[in-house]
């Protein structure tokens, strides 16, 4: 549905008074490729600044790419931007609805601009948009995040598009309303809407089907999130006991400790091969701490993305 | 965290017209300790900041932070807390030296202390090589670094943390809640709100508001025992179902 082969854009943001965009830095000739097949759920994670909306806005035909192709259900994005915008649902990381048009109004609007009426697709948006019917007459500005995103999500997807490109749907979202977009989005993938979506949140990759994890406009790994933890090469600890923040000082004196961060109420650590758990135990035991538990566990995608960005920097 | 009530709430209630934000709410917070302060969006957390750190007033009920009380010593509270958000912390067009002068000037700091703090604060950073840096041109991690050095530069009693993590890349989310971990060691209490469920596990103790109403408060242990939950979001979400409004 999605292909995108060897995309760049630099340009320089006045904002940072800094380069930024998508494309290696270090060399000038290499941009972003990946494939995204229909009804997939594909995330693009990664810290603010990572260049996520740069590629969005480049695939939703916003921006023009430096060099590089991308294609959507075979239209190009540059040649056929008019085509692709019948057929794609955008949107941006920031709020983009009139704040003083109502509810209903936003949503009628919409459908107008896109030639159809909001009773032709009610089925699509039915589930998400009954949730805030009850406040149709309510301008969009005075909703609270949870409907705001809720009423987006419904403009967004009234055209019935192929494909919906969500920038940073859950930034600033509670939990509560996050799970209830990410289930949102599992049954528009039933409807076989293919969805490109990106996060901050290194926990939501567990809900898509494949991610691209992106840090400083590079995509640093690529595959399904169950395969991204597979790959993970490092031997990895958590470590629980008492006053945690002094621990982890004494941790990191440990010569076979390699990485060391703190994950709420635990650490996780990486280790030498050959380190028993036995020695740190009794090493922290002398120290003084004690309640003291120590297992290998299995990575999260976060201790992956910072496995990878801790061996690019020692690159 | 020692013994000594930090902040005393009781039965705080802020109302707009007949929009009860804050509804009642009463908790103590300990010197020293890391607080976190969470709910969903809309349930009264930015409300109940602003009547703790003494930029509004409550309509009804009583609040003692710092030791001055919100209705009547708003301003001697306000020299003794230092605040950061993620929406607005540092001056973009100044550069780092001079957002730390600015803010430490506010606070009342002599030039001299300001000055030799900044060169430890600097170097304490790794920060030195960035000293005549405009704040924007700064990767979004660092700064997050910065302004909350900066919120505690003049030493607060209590520093109050507005989602100060939003978006920083995972290696410096995790440096940062060292940085808190060091200032709660330094005996300044930490109230914080955050929407990552996995940083509620960082505090001491945690409060979930939900309609307006503190609905739990205890450390994250007791509230995963207490709700049968595996980790604090699933606390939240148990809890945030019962939200009435929307």
């Amino acid at each position: 549905m999605i292909e995108v082969h060897n995309l760049r854009k630099n340009y320089f943001s006045p904002s940072t008074e800094k380069f930024a965009g998508i494309g290696s830095k270090s060399d000038k000739e290499s941009g972003i490729s990946f494939s995204v097949p229909k009804g997939e759920i594909f995330g693009v994670i990664g810290p603010d600044g990572a260049g996520k909306s740069t590629l969005f806005r480049i695939l939703a035909t916003l921006l023009l790419p430096d060099f590089g192709s991308a294609t959507m259900n075979g239209l190009d994005i540059v040649k056929d931007y008019q085509k692709i915008r019948q057929n794609i649902g955008y949107m941006p990381g920031r709020f983009s609805l009139y704040e003083d048009l109502s509810v209903e109004e936003n949503l009628a609007f919409f459908a107008t601009v896109f030639n159809t009426t909001i009773e032709e697709n009610y089925e699509l948006i039915k589930d998400i948009y009954q949730q805030i019917e009850p406040f149709k007459k309510r301008r969009a500005g005075a909703l609270s995040g949870g409907m705001k995103q809720k009423l987006a999500l419904s403009c967004a997807l009234i055209h019935k598009p192929e494909v919906l490109i969500l920038d940073e749907p859950t930034t600033g979202v509670d939990p509560v309303s996050r799970k209830e977009l990410w289930d949102m989005l599992k049954k528009l993938k039933k409807d076989g809407i293919t969805i490109l979506v990106s996060t901050a949140y290194m926990d939501e990759a567990k809900l898509c089907d494949r991610i691209a994890l992106m840090r400083n406009s590079e995509f640093i790994a690529i595959d399904t999130p169950a395969k991204i933890i597979d790959n993970y090469e490092q031997i990895l600890w958590s470590v629980k006991g008492d006053n945690l923040p002094a621990m982890l000082r004494d941790i990191r004196l440990f010569p076979q400790v390699r990485t060391s961060f703190a994950f709420g109420d635990e650490h996780h650590i990486t280790v030498d091969p050959h380190l028993k758990e036995e020695e740190l135990n009794s090493y922290l035991t002398q120290k003084g701490y004690a309640n003291l538990s120590i297992n290998k566990i299995t990575p999260t995608v976060e201790d992956c993305f910072l496995a990878l960005t801790n061996t690019e920097q020692q690159k | 965290m020692k013994n000594e009530n930090i902040i005393e709430v009781s039965n705080l209630t802020k109302k707009f017209g007949t929009f009860t934000a804050v509804d009642n709410i009463s908790f103590e917070v300990k010197e020293g300790e890391i607080f976190g302060f969470l709910g969903a969006n809309g349930a009264g957390k930015t409300t109940a900041m602003q009547m703790l750190t003494g930029l509004s007033k409550p309509t009804s009920g009583t609040g003692i932070v710092a030791g001055y009380d919100i209705r009547h010593e708003s301003e001697k509270i306000k020299r003794n807390i230092g605040y950061m958000s993620q929406k607005f912390s540092l001056y973009e067009d100044l550069k780092v030296w001079e957002n730390i002068r600015l803010f430490a000037g506010i606070y009342g700091m002599r030039d001299k202390e300001i000055a030799e703090k900044t060169d430890q604060l600097l170097n304490k950073l790794d920060f030195e090589s960035e000293r005549n840096t405009l704040v924007k041109s700064l990767p979004l991690g660092w700064k997050q670094k910065l302004a909350f050095s900066v919120a505690i530069f003049h030493n607060p009693k209590i520093v109050f943390l507005d989602e100060p993590t939003g978006g920083v890349d995972p290696a410096t989310r995790r440096q940062f809640w060292e940085m808190i971990y060091q200032a709660a060691e330094a005996n300044i209490t930490v109230f914080a709100t955050t929407h990552y469920m996995d940083e509620a596990e960082y505090c001491d103790r945690v409060s979930i508001m939900v309609d307006g109403r503190i609905d739990a408060l205890d450390t994250p242990a007791n509230l995963k025992a207490n709700f049968e939950a595996a980790d604090m979001d699933e606390v939240f979400r148990k809890l945030a179902r019962k939200a009435q409004r929307d």
